[in-house]
């Protein structure tokens, strides 16, 4: 983690600071935290529109015969039967569990496309390398070569059909498809990481700055409802929607069972780390993932250390002052004994023990019928 | 960013003000937009008796939690309570409204070796 090396630019490095993003190395690349305030951009994604630089993450391509069998050999969730046109979440496991990362994995007419942290761009490349080998399946590191964006809130599809002239509403979640637009190619995803609906975009790394007028309006008439977005809020806003982040709820320390993410196992299948993980569930879980709330504003930070009636329980993953409940939020690995919903716990912070209590999870949930 | 004249600067980018025997504490603009929206303010008690170095309070914001130094021997004689409820105050006048904490003081000694408003200038560009 601590290896010296030179921090990397996205292809819309230029645009961030000329609009005032106040950048920071984030996973080894020059993102921007924030362009106005993290809560000011966390309110916007909720109410209309956020455009997020995520052209560090990582974007692979696979082609070949044996793709769909082998993805199925590497990945958590089933994809036997994937369609075409279709984006899975899923992790991709160590032999003992471990989770290297969480991924999306789309298939594509001619391609599957897998998105990556970027974090753990090169050990997925090298884990894919070696456990694919034999087989008919090659794989492109297209992450330079690309830049990704995410158009993230309830105004996102409106907004989208304006700009492309298209109507992409029936492009439904988790599915992706790909367009030429003008003389380009560009793959689109009806996903992303802030609980709202929205599009990620990828487009030739050249052909981002051109788009940029187009997103955000000209300069002397700005589209009020769409506004850039730092990292901060994409923070934030997978926080209350409970999404998970490597290196926070994931890690190659512990399997997905254990992450509570059993929702993208299939442990009917034969996949790496398959093994590990029915081992895990026949001896049942020791702990679970679970939300809480606490009293007053202080952030609840990973690692700080959970108790339930002077006993420690656990430790916070990640935690914020949720900018839309107003209320200190965390999520955190606890005991499955003191796992209920409404149990009454403690978190340390400091020399002070905070009250917490134990809630539902999502913290939010967009509205339904957009 | 205009940086008051009229005070000193620590190099944790807390500022003091005030010439007499009661010096205003605060921190900088520069570390408020550092640390990004201000969620929480630790306010420390009236009556505490603080020496240079010692921790009077803490700021924390989304992105992190950060302690609050003394620069000065002396009492906390006042709070600015309207952080409680308005921690972002810090955010938006980090130098005026913002203010965290007022220290009556018997000398201002300790201060001389602070930076001043272009020293602290200097020092930002190179904490950037």
């Amino acid at each position: 983690m601590a290896e010296t090396q030179t921090v990397q630019r996205t292809p819309l490095y230029d645009a961030h600071v000329s609009m005032g993003g106040r950048m920071v190395d984030f996973a080894g690349w020059d993102l921007p935290i924030c362009f106005t305030s993290i809560n000011e951009e966390h309110a916007h994604t909720r109410t209309a529109c956020s455009v997020f630089d995520v052209s560090h993450m990582g974007r692979l391509t696979l082609t070949g015969k044996d793709c769909q069998s082998f993805l199925n050999r590497l990945c958590t969730r089933n994809l036997d039967q994937a369609e075409v046109g279709r984006s899975y979440y899923s992790h991709i496991c160590r032999e003992d569990g471990g989770i290297l990362d969480d991924v999306i994995v789309s298939r594509f007419e001619k391609r599957w496309g897998i998105v990556c942290n970027a974090s753990n761009r090169e050990k997925i490349v090298a884990w894919i390398d070696k456990q694919s080998r034999g087989m008919d399946v090659s794989l492109k590191d297209q992450t330079t070569s690309t830049a990704m964006i995410a158009m993230q809130g309830p105004k996102t599809l409106e907004l989208a059909n304006a700009i492309t002239g298209k109507d992409l509403s029936s492009l439904k979640r988790y599915r992706c498809t790909e367009y030429t637009y003008l003389i380009m190619k560009v793959s689109v995803y009806r996903c992303g990481y802030t609980g709202e609906d929205g599009f990620e975009v990828v487009v030739p790394a050249s052909a981002i700055k051109m788009m940029l007028p187009k997103l955000f309006g000209s300069k002397g008439s700005p589209n009020p409802l769409i506004k850039p977005a730092g990292l901060g809020a994409r923070d934030t806003l997978r926080i209350e929607a409970a999404m998970p982040l490597y290196g926070h709820e994931l890690s190659e320390d512990w399997d997905s069972l254990t992450a509570g993410q059993s929702w993208c196992v299939d442990l009917e299948k034969d996949f790496v780390g398959a093994d590990a993980m029915r081992k895990v569930r026949d001896e049942g879980l020791p702990r679970q993932l679970v939300g809480l709330e606490l009293d007053g504003r202080r952030i609840a930070r990973q690692h700080y250390r959970v108790f339930a009636g002077g006993k420690e329980v656990g430790e916070v993953t990640s935690g914020t002052l949720s900018p839309t409940l107003g209320k200190s939020i965390a999520m955190a690995f606890i005991k499955s004994d003191v796992a209920e919903v409404g149990t009454t716990l403690e978190v340390e912070m400091g020399s002070k023990r905070t009250g917490a209590t134990v809630v539902k999870l999502p913290f939010y949930k967009r509205p339904k019928s957009s | 960013m205009s940086i008051p004249t009229d005070r000193k600067y620590c190099e944790t980018h807390e500022w003091f003000a005030g010439a007499e025997d009661t010096i205003t504490m605060g921190i900088s603009q520069f570390a408020a937009d550092e640390l990004t929206d201000i969620t929480y303010v630790e306010l420390p008690e009236i009556g505490k008796v603080v020496s240079v170095g010692d921790v009077v309070g803490e700021v924390e914001s989304v992105k992190a939690t950060s302690e609050i130094f003394s620069a000065v021997d002396g009492e906390i004689i006042e709070v600015n309570e309207n952080l409680a409820g308005h921690p972002e105050l810090i955010n938006d006048d980090a130098f005026d409204k913002g203010w965290i904490a007022k220290i009556k003081v018997s000398s201002t000694a300790s201060l001389e070796s602070l930076m001043d408003a272009e020293q602290y200038k200097t020092f930002m560009a190179g904490a950037h």
